[in-house]
């Protein structure tokens, strides 16, 4: 937390300690902590098994970048014809298993609109 | 034996020898051991530590594989005060895509629940925007912030003008109306932005009024889990100490005033928290090996009483980060790095 105060310090904690997002697996393991609670190492396991990974291939974007390209689940350079954004958090919830509280309001707002 | 640069907790260059720096490691575990009786960090930490701030390089990080989730308070606010003419969805992908953050949160620039509940909808409207245009997870956040309940501010009478004329009765009523106005604010906000589909509630610099702030933290936090068994909340505290503006609060028949954070943890698991984080806040006449060694005394123990994910308040003057706009980037990696690996932390 805070970790993003004014010039620069967002930077050295991405690199000094941070899983580094949507460029590795960073995004999935937060949704494990968000969702059910879980501790890092618990995290990612959990996260490792559903994507077929070790956990220290998890915090590597090399190996992430085309993993996250195989299972369409969004990458940090938005290419055509791949998901993104909301696309993307329709295929996590699928693959880690979770419910992502935007996806399911997106899908009830669109039963509700063709009804 | 070589002299070791470092800085102040202001930030400024200093340099000390060996035996200073283990000196300041010893004396800054020992302070916060004795203020919050709690054990001193083990001989091994304390040369992990050394051994940390005797590298003579710029950066340091974690081994790889050893990473954790960084979340963001205040997190499109931080671009927006640097005078950079972008959004808040804007700064949201931009933190995504260009800055490898793991989270992000959406906030208003007057960050605390009462301002923002008059115009809530204009926070929906935006928020659900950044949904569609993310993929990280997205956190509202904002501030319980008490002290604006009172005049001039707000509608009840000034604890701190009435506590100085000794009219104890009166402030403390004034804080216990507060506290009901405060939970009805965060639980109302709180709810239309997880009905937007927030995938998490930030409570962020909990407690900086005091003990009426951390219990209207607690109570909204209760209310919005039993609403929503779903919802993450996560509790950043204002400081490492509760402090007592009123006194007597209790939550779940605990005093609040004095809790350090080992024990806060406790209440906020009960309270039904999904992520807690512990504050530990910079002294600026102490060096930062001083300031990291009493920060992680701390908060080893907080972790090691949670059940719950632990993300640690590293940003500026927290954390064993020094009080500076301009954050070093040594300073700063040596503080997470320190900070993850001998707490065991989950996310800072």
């Amino acid at each position: 937390m805070g970790v993003g105060d004014p010039l620069g310090m967002a930077i050295t904690h991405a690199i000094a300690s941070g899983m580094g997002g949507m460029r590795t697996a960073g995004d999935l393991v937060a949704r494990m902590q968000m969702t059910r609670g879980m501790k890092i190492k618990e995290a990612k396991e959990y996260v490792a098994k559903k994507l077929s990974v070790s956990v220290l291939e998890l915090s590597d974007p090399v190996i992430m970048a085309e993993v996250r390209d195989d299972l369409n689940i969004g990458l940090v350079r938005s290419l055509p014809r791949r998901v993104k954004g909301i696309d993307a958090k329709f295929r996590i919830t699928e693959i880690l298993g979770i419910d992502i509280n935007c996806v399911n309001r997106f899908k009830e707002r669109v039963r509700t609109s063709q009804k | 034996m070589g002299t070791i640069l470092t800085r102040m907790g202001d930030g400024t260059y200093i340099t000390v020898s060996e035996d200073e720096l283990k000196r300041d490691l010893e004396d800054g575990t020992r302070d916060a051991s004795e203020k919050a009786g709690i054990p001193t960090l083990s001989d091994e930490e304390l040369r992990h530590l050394f051994e940390i701030y005797r590298s003579p390089s710029k950066v340091v990080s974690v081994e790889p594989g050893h990473e954790v989730v960084l979340s963001y308070d205040a997190g499109t606010l931080k671009l927006q005060r640097l005078g950079i003419s972008t959004g808040r969805v804007h700064n949201i992908q931009l933190m995504e895509r260009a800055m490898g953050a793991d989270t992000m949160e959406m906030g208003h620039v007057d960050y605390s629940f009462k301002p923002v509940k008059p115009i809530v909808s204009d926070e929906q409207q935006e928020f659900e925007q950044a949904l569609l245009v993310s993929t990280l997870p997205l956190f509202y956040g904002a501030m319980p912030n008490l002290a604006i309940y009172s005049q001039p501010d707000g509608p009840l009478p000034n604890p701190a003008e009435l506590l100085p004329m000794g009219k104890i009765k009166e402030a403390r009523a004034s804080q216990e109306a507060a506290v009901k106005m405060a939970v009805k604010d965060i639980v109302y906000v709180a709810s239309a932005l997880y009905e937007s589909g927030a995938d998490g509630i930030n409570f962020d610099t909990t407690g900086a009024a005091g003990d009426p702030d951390f219990l209207a933290t607690l109570q909204a936090a209760k209310i919005l889990k039993e609403k929503y068994p779903d919802i993450c909340i996560e509790l950043g505290m204002a400081g490492e100490f509760v402090l007592g503006m009123h006194g007597a609060m209790e939550y779940e028949g605990v005093r609040l005033a004095g809790l350090y954070p080992h024990e806060q943890v406790t209440l906020a698991q009960k309270a039904g928290v999904t992520i807690f984080g512990p504050t530990v806040n910079t002294n600026t006449s102490k060096s930062c090996p001083w300031n990291i060694a009493r920060a992680i005394t701390f908060i080893k123990p907080c972790v090691q009483n949670a059940t719950i994910p632990i993300h640690a308040n590293m940003g500026m003057g927290v954390g064993g980060a020094p009080v500076v706009d301009n954050p070093p980037t040594d300073a700063i990696s040596r503080a997470s790095k320190a900070m993850v690996e001998i707490c065991r932390l989950d996310g800072l």
